[in-house]
C-alpha cells in the first residue's frame, strides 16, 4: 500500500514538474510576441508625433478613477475608408494599446484600457492612407487623493 | 477555459458587436508575493461577419482585464458573426452568433 502510494506521489510530482517546464518555456515565447507588438508600438507613437490632428471623436475620461480600467471610444463613422484605429498610451510600459485593422467595418471602436499614471492618450486613424491623431490628457487617480 | 460574451445587434442597418472576453490580461511585469505572474494577454483578435474578416487586431498587455470591445459592421439582422482570439500562451478561444 505504501509503496502504491508512493508512486502515486512520486507521478504527482512530476506532472508539477512537466508544468513548470512549460511554464519556463513560455517567456520566449512570450517575449518573441511582445519583441514584434514592441516594434509596432514604436512606429505607431512615432506616427503619432507626425500626424496631423485629426477631425474624429475620440471620448476618454478627463479623470479616471481607476486606473485598471479606463473607458475609450474612438468615434470615425463619418470618416470614410477609416483602416486602422490604434490607441497609444504615451506613459505606459508598452505604448500601444491596442490597433484594430478595419475591412468593411465603420471606424468606430470602444474598449477598455489599462494606466500606470497620468498620462496623454493619442488615437491615431487611418483613413484613405493618411494617419490623424486626436490627444486627450487622461488623469488617474490612484488612492483616491487627487492627482 | 475563457468565456466569451458576444452580442451582436442590429439596428438601420448596421450591428453593434459588443463582446467581452473573460480573460486575466497579465502583463508579465506585475508580482504577487515576490515572484512575477508570468505574461498572459490576448495578442490577436478576428470578427467575422458572414465568414469575411471585418476586424483584425493586435492588442496589446495595455487592455484591461477581461477586455471589453465595441465595434460597428454594416449589417442584418440573421447575420452570423465570429469572434476568434488568440493569447501569449498560445490559447485560442471563439465564440459565435447570429445577430439579433
Amino acid at each position: 500500500m505504501k509503496r502504491r502510494l508512493f508512486l502515486k506521489s512520486a507521478m504527482a510530482g512530476s506532472a508539477v514538474a512537466t508544468a513548470v517546464g512549460a511554464g519556463l518555456l513560455t517567456p520566449s515565447m512570450v517575449f518573441a510576441n511582445s519583441a514584434a507588438f514592441k516594434a509596432k508600438s514604436d512606429s505607431a507613437a512615432a506616427s503619432a508625433a507626425g500626424a496631423g490632428k485629426g477631425s474624429f471623436k475620440f471620448k476618454a475620461p478627463k479623470i479616471a478613477e481607476n486606473g485598471a480600467v479606463v473607458p475609450m471610444t474612438v468615434d470615425a463613422s463619418k470618416m470614410d475608408g477609416v483602416t486602422n484605429i490604434s490607441i497609444v498610451v504615451k506613459k505606459n510600459g508598452t505604448p500601444l494599446a491596442a490597433s484594430f485593422n478595419l475591412t468593411g467595418a465603420q471606424g468606430y471602436v470602444s474598449t477598455r484600457v489599462k494606466m500606470g499614471k497620468t498620462s496623454p492618450v493619442v488615437a491615431l486613424v487611418t483613413a484613405g492612407g493618411a494617419t490623424t491623431a486626436v490627444t486627450q490628457e487622461v488623469k488617474v487617480t490612484i488612492g483616491g487623493c487627487g492627482g | 477555459m475563457a468565456k466569451i460574451k458576444l452580442k451582436p445587434k442590429a439596428r438601420k442597418g448596421v450591428i453593434g458587436i459588443k463582446a467581452l472576453i473573460k480573460h486575466p490580461m497579465e502583463t508579465g511585469l506585475r508580482k504577487k508575493k515576490g515572484k512575477v505572474v508570468p505574461a498572459n494577454h490576448i495578442v490577436h483578435m478576428v470578427v467575422l461577419h458572414n465568414g469575411n474578416t471585418v476586424v483584425d487586431a493586435d492588442i496589446g498587455s495595455s487592455i484591461s482585464k477581461d477586455p471589453y470591445f465595441k465595434f460597428n459592421v454594416p449589417g442584418a439582422k440573421g447575420d452570423t458573426i465570429e469572434l476568434k482570439y488568440k493569447d501569449s500562451k498560445g490559447k485560442t478561444g471563439s465564440a459565435t452568433k447570429k445577430s439579433k
